[in-house]
């Protein structure tokens, strides 16, 4: 089933690069089918995911790669677990809207669904892997399409940030291969549950080495502050369908390695990590926060709240305790849903005003309460108001770093006070106040496909907000393993 | 053995000699009547149908008083080389029918061929210099065969440090059977097998020296110098040619000489040329990657570039020296995998700047519209050459970092962590081509397809690279079947 969930998009591809030329409108139509076929098996996988057992379920798994008397075989392994599940869900939602959001695209539009759909399922791919260089093809594979997504259909310097991110990700992932082959060789084999099991104690370098080889390409990834400033260039030159990929899924493939890689398999070396973890984890959440403060440009916000909301997920982890790596899972999922409607909201205001800086925009609200309401209810997500899916995220970082990390906590506590700030502020500036002429002239959210893109977001949102036992549960009985590998260390 | 049996053996190359022969000879008495080019690809199918031949007939064996040796890596290296040479044939016929030195360019191609065959069977110093040499004389005229200034200029600059390799090669030689009394490689590694601490130093002053006389043919640095120019100024089929079969033979003769003859892991001096090797490979990764990275042309870039991926093949090399069970596989299937991408590359440069009438890279803006065909094999190969999944080059650097980490030596670890390092600034360059054709806007907007003869080369190498990408498991094997005969 869940091989399928990373076929559907791959066969969509295929699907819509062989549509002839003449029909290349019907591109969108078709990406819509196989993503929303996609989204249905996640939908389905998550429903029937079993919250009571341990370990991985859905398994599909064959031999790929068979050398084995030489000692070099690769599996192919997928499976899900409480951990893997939302961001599985995730993934189908917002492939879907993010398909949804390009309704418009025009300019080459069979490649750029055809794209939008091997990342999709690229990233699928590393949600899913169970063997180390299997979860690399994918980390890999997910750059292509991204590259191009961003340098075709971008906008401002996008050749020069599609290029940025590429190096970024590739710089870090190089160090990854070298950790991942390390590992795979002290412990004899590449599978994540047999190394999750047998965790290597013993490699030709020193195991802090490794683990902070791998750790770079997660870091990078995430991104945490110092290595994030491709993050800003990339959102901003992005269609905004990639925004919402990149913000809402490519992220936490980052916080996803950290939790079911460098946590599981290097135990003690995170915990021996852990301080500087959560010093990083403060400083991006600071720095992030006043750096998204000073921001003039619409969508180079919303990009920059990003780098400050991840560093809540590495806060989490730095914990290191049941609570504080609940909150680092749930904050990866709420997050890619409230960033992934903000950047759905900013990119439906930017097709309206064709500016993204905030001091043009004024008194939006007149000409579209819709936008601008939903512009508010991911805003008031995003700082953490009770009621949403963020606060709950958030309280439960909070909870879990206080007693192993206050420092840091309470510095990061700071920063939703900033986030409050900056997103406040936002909203006053573009939608209230007094409305502009110049954008007299401009019209609601009215198509089928933006309040579909919307309305299913904000529903997500506020389900989690109000019933949090929908995620909860799940994610707890996901990161109950890693829970008990690192409470047998303290 | 009788001489059929023994002719028998070497088969292949004959095939390919007598094929030489034919081209000129046709040409002679009957001067532009002659399809030379049906003529050249029957004596390649022919030599590939033997080696097919020998392959499941399960030939083996030796010939000639020991020197040559019919085996598995033997075998490996003939489909290698024979593929080579088919694909370039077939991707040279619009540019050949456009220059007038056509037979002898075929000719000079099957005697290279012919003599890189008998190269990969050679076990002994004698053979495998012939064998070397007559493959290297027949590339001086080629690489020379146009006669223009650039061209001359290549074949000169070829012709000089080729023999100057050649002088040292075979002074390395002389102290190799000087010291062993034997040019047999069987018997120089019973030698070195009960050497002692006293004959260190001579030994690696000969081993040195004879590694500086491959390093020129396998193009890493510092024996590199030659290949920019040398690929630029040449016909570009000629400089596929030398990239990939002759670049592959190289290696494959290091692996006979080295692994055979010295030893992996096991002998007195096996660290010493594993270091050796690892240093060569940081090197030419390094100069290769950073060499490439700001060259506009791309006959130019992919000079550097293949000399950046034989340092990735010297990784393996150091892995096998190191005495990695899996360095001497991870080294066949590297070089199998790289043939195929780097002829995809370089043949569709061949068809492309054909059409385009140039090799700079800002011709290649747009291609993508006026020819999605080249330009998509070219995409694919460059991803390939770069090491990004699903594609062949992606499995092959994992395989081969994977031998050397396997090693548990610190400084293989690390020489794999600047290889991995460099996997990404050579994304810069390899990415900024595909850009190129996707992106930018094409200079005039007329379309053009190559010709069926060149489709099948790139669509064969396409296929090539996007298979062994999803399925390695075949040419894993072979390479690991190739591997075994060696110990």
């Amino acid at each position: 089933m869940l091989t399928l969930f990373i076929l559907l998009p791959l066969a969509g591809a295929v699907m819509v690069l062989m549509l002839p030329q003449a029909r290349a409108h019907e591109a969108k139509v078709v990406a819509l089918l196989f993503a929303g076929a996609a989204f249905a098996v996640s939908i389905v996988a998550f429903v029937l995911l079993d919250r009571g057992a341990v370990g991985y379920q859905f398994v599909d798994r064959f031999e790929w790669i068979r050398a084995a008397d030489a000692g070099f075989s690769i599996h192919y392994v997928v499976g899900m677990d409480g951990l893997s599940a939302p961001l599985v869900l995730l993934l189908g939602l917002l492939g879907t809207v993010s398909v949804l959001v390009s309704w418009n695209i025009e300019l080459r539009a069979k490649e750029y669904f055809a794209y939008l759909l091997v990342l999709e399922a690229a990233v699928a791919g590393v949600f899913l892997s169970l063997d180390l260089i299997q979860f690399f093809l994918f980390w890999e594979l997910e750059l292509v399409p991204m590259y191009m997504l961003i340098s075709i259909w971008g906008s401002g310097r996008k050749e020069y940030s599609a290029m940025k991110f590429l190096l970024f990700t590739l710089g870090g992932s190089a160090f990854m291969l070298v950790g991942f082959l390390l590992m795979g060789f002290s412990a004899g084999t590449f599978e994540i549950a047999e190394l999750t099991a047998k965790a290597p104690t013993d490699a030709v370098v020193p195991l802090a080495l490794i683990f902070w080889a791998i750790m770079l390409a997660f870091l990078v990834k995430l991104p945490v502050f110092p290595f994030h400033t491709w993050l800003p260039d990339a959102h901003t030159d992005a269609p905004t369908a990639v925004s919402v990929m990149l913000a809402g899924v490519l992220l936490k493939m980052g916080g996803y390695g950290i939790l079911r890689i460098a946590l599981p398999i290097l135990p003690q070396q995170a915990h021996d990590s852990r301080f500087i973890l959560a010093v990083l984890a403060a400083v991006s959440v600071i720095y992030g926060a006043i750096i998204t403060l000073q921001q003039t440009d619409l969508k180079r916000l919303v990009a920059y709240s990003s780098v400050s909301h991840m560093g809540y997920v590495l806060l989490g982890v730095s914990a290191m305790g049941a609570l504080g790596l609940s909150g680092a899972a749930l904050q990866m999922f709420t997050h890619g849903a409230i960033t992934g409607l903000l950047f759905v909201a900013v990119g439906l205001v930017y097709d309206r005003t064709h500016t993204r800086e905030i001091s043009q925009m004024s008194g939006l609200m007149h000409n579209m309460p819709l936008i601008g309401s939903v512009m508010v209810i991911a805003g008031l997500a995003s700082l953490g108001l009770p009621g949403m899916a963020g606060f709950v995220a958030e309280l439960t970082t909070f909870l879990g770093a206080m007693p192993s990390q206050p420092a840091a906590t309470i510095a990061a506590i700071f920063g939703v006070v900033l986030s409050a700030g900056y997103i406040l502020w936002m909203v006053q500036r573009v939608f209230h106040g007094p409305p502009s002429p110049r954008w007299a002239g401009l019209t609601d959210a009215g198509t089928w496909w933006e309040r579909t893109a919307m309305g299913s977001l904000v529903v997500v949102i506020l389900a989690v907000g109000i019933y949090p036992a929908l995620l909860t549960d799940t994610v707890q009985a996901g990161i109950e393993p890693i829970v008990r590998i690192m409470e047998a260390l303290a | 053995m009788n001489w059929q049996d023994q002719f028998h053996l070497i088969g292949p190359a004959l095939a390919l000699f007598i094929g030489a022969g034919v081209v000129l000879a046709a040409d002679i008495t009957r001067p532009g009547r002659v399809p030379v080019w049906g003529l050249t690809l029957i004596a390649i199918a022919i030599a590939g149908l033997y080696t097919l031949w020998h392959s499941v007939t399960g030939t083996r064996g030796a010939a000639f008083d020991g020197a040559i040796v019919v085996d598995d890596f033997s075998i490996f290296f003939a489909f290698v080389i024979v593929t080579t040479a088919a694909a370039v044939t077939l991707a040279s016929r619009d540019w050949a029918v456009t220059f007038d030195q056509t037979p002898e360019f075929f000719a000079l191609l099957l005697v290279s061929a012919g003599a890189m065959l008998v190269l990969a069977q050679s076990v002994d110093l004698i053979m495998i210099f012939i064998a070397l040499e007559t493959t290297s004389i027949a590339q001086f005229v080629m690489a020379g065969i146009a006669r223009d200034d650039r061209g001359s200029e290549a074949g000169l600059k070829y012709l000089l440090t080729g023999a100057v390799a050649a002088a040292v090669l075979l002074y390395g030689f002389v102290f190799l059977w000087g010291l062993a009394g034997t040019t047999e490689l069987a018997g120089i590694a019973a030698f070195v097998a009960q050497g002692d601490e006293a004959l260190r130093l001579p030994l690696m002053l000969a081993f040195v020296l004879v590694a500086a006389g491959f390093g020129f043919k396998m193009a890493i640095v510092p024996f590199h110098a030659w290949v920019p120019d040398v690929y630029q100024g040449a016909p570009i089929p000629v400089a596929s040619f030398l990239s990939v079969a002759s670049k592959a033979a190289g290696f494959a003769v290091v692996l006979r000489v080295f692994y055979v003859g010295l030893g992996g892991g096991g002998t007195f001096i096996a660290d010493d040329w594993a270091i050796m090797f690892g240093v060569f490979a940081a090197a030419s990764m390094l100069f290769g990657n950073l060499g490439a990275l700001l060259q506009t042309n791309v006959k130019r870039l992919l000079g550097y570039s293949s000399i950046a991926q034989a340092g990735n093949i010297a990784v393996g090399l150091a892995a096998v020296a190191a005495g990695s069970t899996l360095g001497p596989s991870g080294v066949l299937f590297f070089i199998g995998t790289y043939v195929a991408t780097n002829l995809g590359a370089f043949l569709t440069v061949l068809v492309v700047s054909q059409r385009l009438g140039s090799d700079e890279l800002s011709a290649y803006a747009g291609l993508i519209r006026r020819s999605p065909v080249a330009a998509s094999i070219l995409a694919l190969c460059l991803l390939s050459l770069t090491g990004i999944p699903p594609t062949a080059g992606f499995i092959a650097k994992v395989y081969v970092f994977n031998a050397a980490v396997r090693t548990d030596e610190m400084w293989l670890v690390a020489l794999v962590a600047i290889a991995v390092v460099n996997t990404a600034i050579s994304a810069y360059y390899y990415l900024r081509w595909v850009r190129t054709m996707i992106l930018d806007a094409p200079a005039d907007e007329s379309s053009f397809a190559p010709s069926y003869a060149a489709q099948a080369a790139l669509a064969a190498a396409a296929i090539g690279v996007i298979f062994v990408g999803l399925i390695p498991t075949p040419l894993m094997a072979a390479a690991q079947r190739a591997a075994e005969v060696l110990q």
